[in-house]
């Protein structure tokens, strides 16, 4: 098919040239992978002797022992326990930390920087590290599971809250600071019936992470289902340790469940 | 006593020189309609008005009082005194309408919010915001989303707000502007009917000039940060506002003057 152009300008190239700042960054990235899949020894041969390792796993660990179930079931009681103490306590926290982080709210730049600082911190620092270091503080148990999450909550919550908090409509704040209102009373009157709804949902999502984290905190001792779960595989129980992991799919999923109804029906 | 009594205000955002030595006084029970071209700073004037934008030089006193170095209280206190008419109603969503209106009493609550909130608050209190519902003829919208009203029932519901507050003065900035004429018209007729009522003193900008002669006592003029005319209504004639909209208006970059920047196309 022919077309007409009336003069004869170039075409654009189908390619753009990378910038040299992109050569450098592909470059750099292919060094390290390459370099880095040879010293973790990643061969098709290991892989493939993992597979008849994982096959003989399954073979051992079927069927699943289903002996002492209550004292499973106790386990993953106190992993709920761990999960809900926690993620309750670190969403009431949250709050407070949303507002002194957020720009319409915090009362000065520097209280802003400080909270921001703090929450990264708390997001930054992975949950079983937390674990690992209450461990520490408070001893092996669940209190040690209980502090990890409120700290890990706090790290998503107040940064999706403060996030939220920065996105209200200024017009509603300013028009009961306009009345004579507080700060308080503009926060509570204006902003949090806004952002309420959303909070609701970012809390459930906490929940569901709690719930995730619970599990594994036990493998480090810090309580829970991931106690049972961390000895059954060191003393090469898999039928047990199948039956441990079957159940918590089961909490799980089921939570999940729960609280995407919950959101349907919130938002 | 003057309501309002403005003397060589200037406020600057910034590097902007918004207003620029502004003299202007309202008498107690007059209603002064405000004109002027978009970006000469009229909506800035109001926020001064009520410390919501603190001005820079000059003195403004409302009811006798200086508006400078209050503090927080004696702020809030002030603003009690006027009530505030936005273009976009800034009501509260998630709330019900009778919630919104009972917001208008948090400035003179002692405890702020807590007693202002529908399930807390006096049965005193509930009467008087069910009264102001009544007024502007929405007492059957008391339960309402706010979202579920229309633009001018929404308008209402802030004039409502308003009347919670026992204001002295009210300050309306484009009150019908974003209604139909028809609205409009009756938002000016309630708000000038419970304004006599009750001997308040109201400055509202307006860009319909024909409500501005209509509704006014007496018409102002601005023109980039400054006024340009203040005459009774039976002086102003059509032409005298027309000009208001001539020539710079603003108080940043002229458009104009920067479209004729432009080079003209040579081929
Ligand atoms: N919060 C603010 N920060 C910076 N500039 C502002 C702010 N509010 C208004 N301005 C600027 O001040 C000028 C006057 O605005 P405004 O008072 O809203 O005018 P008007 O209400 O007459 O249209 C405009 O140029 C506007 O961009
Ligand atoms: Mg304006």
């Amino acid at each position: 098919m022919s077309t007409n152009r009336p003069l004869a300008t170039a075409l654009p190239p189908r390619f753009r040239r990378p910038s040299l700042f992109t050569c450098a960054i592909v470059l750099t990235f292919l060094v390290l992978f390459v370099q880095g899949a040879m010293a973790t020894n990643v061969t098709f041969e290991r892989l493939l002797r993992g597979i008849v390792n994982l096959g003989h796993f399954l073979g051992r660990a079927f069927p699943p022992d289903l002996s002492n179930l209550d004292v499973l079931a106790w386990s993953m009681f106190e992993t709920l326990n761990i999960a809900i103490v926690g993620v309750t306590i670190g969403i009431i926290l949250s709050l407070p930390f949303a507002l002194l982080s957020a720009r319409n709210t915090a009362p000065a730049p520097w209280v802003r920087t400080l909270t921001r600082f703090i929450v990264s911190t708390m997001r930054t620092i992975p949950d079983l590290i937390w674990a690992l270091i209450f461990v520490v503080a408070v001893g092996l148990g669940p209190m040690a599971g209980v502090l990890a999450i409120i700290m890990d909550t706090i790290g998503f919550a107040a940064r999706f809250f403060s996030e939220r908090i920065e996105e209200v409509h200024p017009g509603p704040s300013e028009a009961l600071s306009a009345t004579g209102a507080g700060k308080l009373s503009v926060i509570g009157g204006a902003i949090l019936p806004e952002t309420l709804a959303s909070m609701t949902a970012t809390s459930l999502y906490s929940v569901e992470k709690a719930l995730r984290s619970a599990v594994t905190l036990g493998l480090v001792g810090a309580g829970g289902i991931g106690v049972e779960l961390a000895a059954a595989m060191r003393l090469f129980n898999f039928d047990r340790a199948l039956t441990i992991i079957l159940l918590i799919l089961v909490v799980v999923i089921g939570f999940e469940q729960l609280s995407s109804q919950i959101r349907k029906r919130v938002i | 006593m003057n309501a309002i009594t403005i003397t060589e205000l200037h406020k600057y955002y910034a590097k902007l020189h918004v207003l620029r030595g502004l003299n202007l006084s309202v008498n107690q029970g007059e209603c002064v309609i405000l004109l002027g071209a978009n970006g000469c700073g009229k909506s800035t004037l109001m926020r001064c008005l009520n410390g919501l934008a603190p001005h820079d030089q000059g003195s403004i006193q409302i009811l006798g009082e200086p508006l400078t170095r209050l503090s927080p209280a004696q702020l809030r206190r002030l603003r009690q005194k006027i009530g505030v008419v936005f273009q976009q109603f800034n009501l509260v969503q998630n709330v019900s309408v009778f919630q919104n209106v009972l917001y208008g009493a948090l400035g003179q609550q002692r405890l702020g919010l807590l007693t202002s909130l529908s399930c807390f608050a006096t049965a005193e209190l509930r009467e008087r915001a069910m009264a102001a519902l009544e007024r502007v003829g929405l007492a059957h919208k008391a339960q309402a989303e706010c979202r579920a009203l229309s633009g001018g029932q929404q308008q209402r519901v802030a004039i409502a707000r308003t009347l919670m507050q026992d204001a002295e003065i009210i300050i309306a900035d484009e009150p019908v502007a974003s209604l139909d004429p028809k609205a409009g018209r009756e938002i000016m007729d309630l708000l000038l009917d419970v304004v006599t009522e009750r001997g308040m003193t109201v400055l509202c900008t307006l860009h319909q000039l024909e409500l501005a002669q209509q509704y006014g006592d007496r018409i102002v003029g601005m023109k980039a940060g400054k006024i340009v005319l203040d005459a009774p209504r039976q002086q102003v004639a059509l032409d005298d506002m027309q000009q208001l909209y001539q020539g710079e208006t603003r108080v940043d970059q002229p458009l104009l003057s920067a479209t004729s920047r432009l080079t003209p196309v040579t081929h």
